[in-house]
């Protein structure tokens, strides 16, 4: 591998990434509303984001940059398997276009910020909001490590920071600077920083991705010989287990984890605390269901970005390393084959894609933990601006736990982390999906089904393992009865409602106190037009008045 | 999936429902039944059937997506009308 620095292209990134930084800050002054000191405004940008702004948001939340290196890294290791990225972002849309604009409804007539304020609105259970809280920062701490890590590969094959060289200040100086502008303007614009970024971000990639996928088949005789050498990649086993190493086609055993997978990270995809930040975001309901016809796009370009995998086994990327991290094969790919000037753009892009979404999954994390911990449990009389205070402070906190975590541990760590939080958000389903259209599952039972797939899903995750790792070695294991492999988050999940489901029988038996509902039926199709509650979680008026000082 | 009865007003099957419901469902029924697409030919352009196949079902389930939308706000606009009257 070259690890020498290329001029123009660390010129052409470096511009990149100084003109978002100077967008980052600038966002605290786009749309400004009349009271910046409400969590609404830092939070949620004001609630007041179209259709397009959150379809850039949504985009650029969940298409993240570690998606851009982990997806075609699947596909380089083994193929078929890693495409089920695929059929998983194309049926979460018709999913979630059922519950979203409920949760979109109730929350803005309730004034909710997070998904676990909803969950003690209708259930007016303070435990199993904190226990859905709880669930939903620790699934986006180890996300948030993993887009160091997409920018970690970029700066690796850049040659700059990283590799084997020098003292670990050095090597790691890259990314503090990165990591440090990301934290300054997430602090001071709130979601308004990556909403403005999204667009330059999305842009980008949508470029690399539409030249990439003509001129490297171009450059690499076509399609067909691309598939050839990768079919014959896969073919070769590999010495110490003697299966080979993947396949162009899913087998037979293979179909039911493809199938698995793709459906329980399909249920999980919306729950994750980041992307619900993101819809309530937007300024109506409408704007949250028209995002659900037109965010398929960002699945296509996840489809072509997969191929990018087969063009680097084709390339030779990688070829004869004993060891070879395949997270580095796309951007290696990028280097071998663009002018280094496109290479900068490239690699711009995904440097980029890791900010947008690391800023907001710690603006999610922080609204959590400020509102159903902090305010729920240790500070009750907190005013909107304590809030604020207390949620700018956590996302920097948050940040620097995921560098601490990326800087001092091993990445496998991380990815072990981000597959369980996969399954961990899976159980979290019934609650928030559930009580957006029923209020019959009893919150206690609820409780116990949310502990029992937890524990299930975690324990069997654990067991896995693989010839690299003896634990956390995949995310598929027999599934009783069927005695087909599948993913485990789903057969947690299966066992989550089971178990909810008979103890909600039992409990509505015995009389259990079901908690206070404040949610009334008409709140759940509630449009922006109708007015807010009254109540101390209500946002305030947020007319735009652009020419209003800023007085933090 | 936990039941999804739709809100308490009558009535709540109606025919652009059962197709809005149609239209959600297609894509499920297409991407999870895994047997019926995992081959290499026909290929297209050079990218085997596996591959292309899937990525074609994005825009056909925008679409269906899309048709869901109009069909449910053009009923939601209708009962909303009824009820003002």
């Amino acid at each position: 591998m070259k690890n020498d620095v290329n001029g123009v292209t660390l010129a052409v990134f470096l511009f990149f990434f100084l003109a978002v930084t100077v967008l980052g800050f600038v966002a605290a002054r786009w749309r400004r509303a009349a009271d910046p000191l409400h969590l609404d405004e830092w939070g949620l940008g004001g609630r007041s984001f179209g259709t397009w702004v959150t379809w850039f948001l949504l985009g650029g939340d969940l298409y993240t940059a570690y998606t851009f290196v982990a997806v075609p890294a699947a596909i380089y290791a083994a193929g078929a398997s890693g495409f089920f990225a695929v059929p998983y972002t194309i049926i979460t849309y018709p999913m979630v276009f059922l519950f979203l604009p409920r949760l979109w409804s109730v929350s803005h007539r309730h004034g909710y910020v997070t998904s676990s304020d909803f969950i003690r609105g209708r259930f007016g259970s303070k435990s199993l909001s904190v226990a859905v809280a709880i669930t939903g920062i620790i699934a986006t701490m180890p996300y948030i490590a993993l887009q160091l890590v997409g920018i970690q590969a970029v700066l690796d094959v850049m040659g700059i920071g990283g590799g084997d060289s020098s003292n670990w200040f050095v090597k790691d100086l890259p990314l503090l600077i990165a990591f440090g502008v990301l934290a300054a303007y997430t602090y001071s614009s709130g979601l308004r920083a990556p909403a403005l970024i999204a667009f330059v971000k999305d842009a980008l990639i949508y470029i690399v991705i539409a030249v990439a996928i003509v001129y490297i088949p171009y450059k690499l005789g076509g399609f067909d010989d691309i598939f050839a050498k990768a079919g014959d990649a896969f073919a070769k086993k590999n010495p110490a287990t003697g299966a080979p190493r993947g396949a162009l086609v899913t087998g037979p055993q293979a179909q039911w984890a493809y199938a698995t997978l793709a459906m329980g990270s399909a249920m999980a995809l919306f729950l994750y605390p980041h992307s619900v930040t993101a819809v309530l975001s937007g300024r109506s309901r409408d704007t949250i269901r028209r995002n659900t016809t037109i965010l398929p796009l960002y699945s296509l370009m996840l489809g072509l970005l997969a191929m990018l995998g087969f063009m680097a086994i084709a390339d030779g990327v990688g070829s004869g390393v004993t060891g070879y991290n395949g997270q580095l094969a796309i951007p290696q790919l990028f280097e071998n084959m663009f002018p280094s000037w496109f290479a900068g753009v490239a690699f711009a892009a995904i440097g980029i894609g890791a900010l947008v979404p690391a800023a907001i999954m710690s603006i999610a994390a922080a609204n959590l933990f400020t509102r159903n911990i902090y305010k729920d449990l240790i500070k009750p009389d907190a005013t909107p601006a304590q809030e604020t205070a207390v949620s700018k402070a956590v996302s920097l906190v948050v940040k620097v736990g995921a560098l601490v975590f990326v800087l001092t541990m091993d990445k496998t760590v991380a990815i072990n982390f981000q597959l369980l939080g996969g399954i961990w958000i899976l159980q979290t389903v019934p609650a928030i999906v559930g009580g957006l259209f029923t209020r019959w599952f009893h919150r206690w039972a609820l409780l116990a089904g949310w502990a029992a797939g937890m524990f299930y899903g975690t324990w069997k995750a654990y067991e896995q393992s693989s010839p690299a790792q003896s634990h956390f070695g995949g995310n598929a294991d027999m599934i009783p009865w069927i005695g087909e492999k599948g993913y485990i988050g789903l057969t947690a999940f299966v066992l989550n409602v089971a178990v909810t489901v008979v103890l909600t029988v039992v409990l509505r038996a015995l009389k259990a106190p079901a908690g206070d509902d404040e949610t009334r039926p008409d709140d759940y199709t509630a449009e922006a037009a109708t007015p807010a509650l009254p109540g101390p979680a209500v946002p305030p008026d947020t007319a735009v008045s652009p020419g209003l000082p800023e007085p933090a | 999936m936990p039941p999804a009865p739709p809100d308490p007003r009558p009535p709540v099957v109606t025919a652009a429902r059962v197709t809005a419901a149609l239209c959600l469902l297609a894509p499920f029924v297409a991407l999870l039944w895994v047997d019926s697409y995992a081959r290499l030919t026909p290929r297209f352009i050079g990218i085997p059937f596996f591959y292309w196949y899937q990525m074609a079902w994005v825009p056909v389930a925008a679409a269906l997506t899309y048709t869901a939308y109009v069909l449910v706000r053009r009923e939601e606009r209708a009962r909303k009308g009824g009820d003002d009257a």
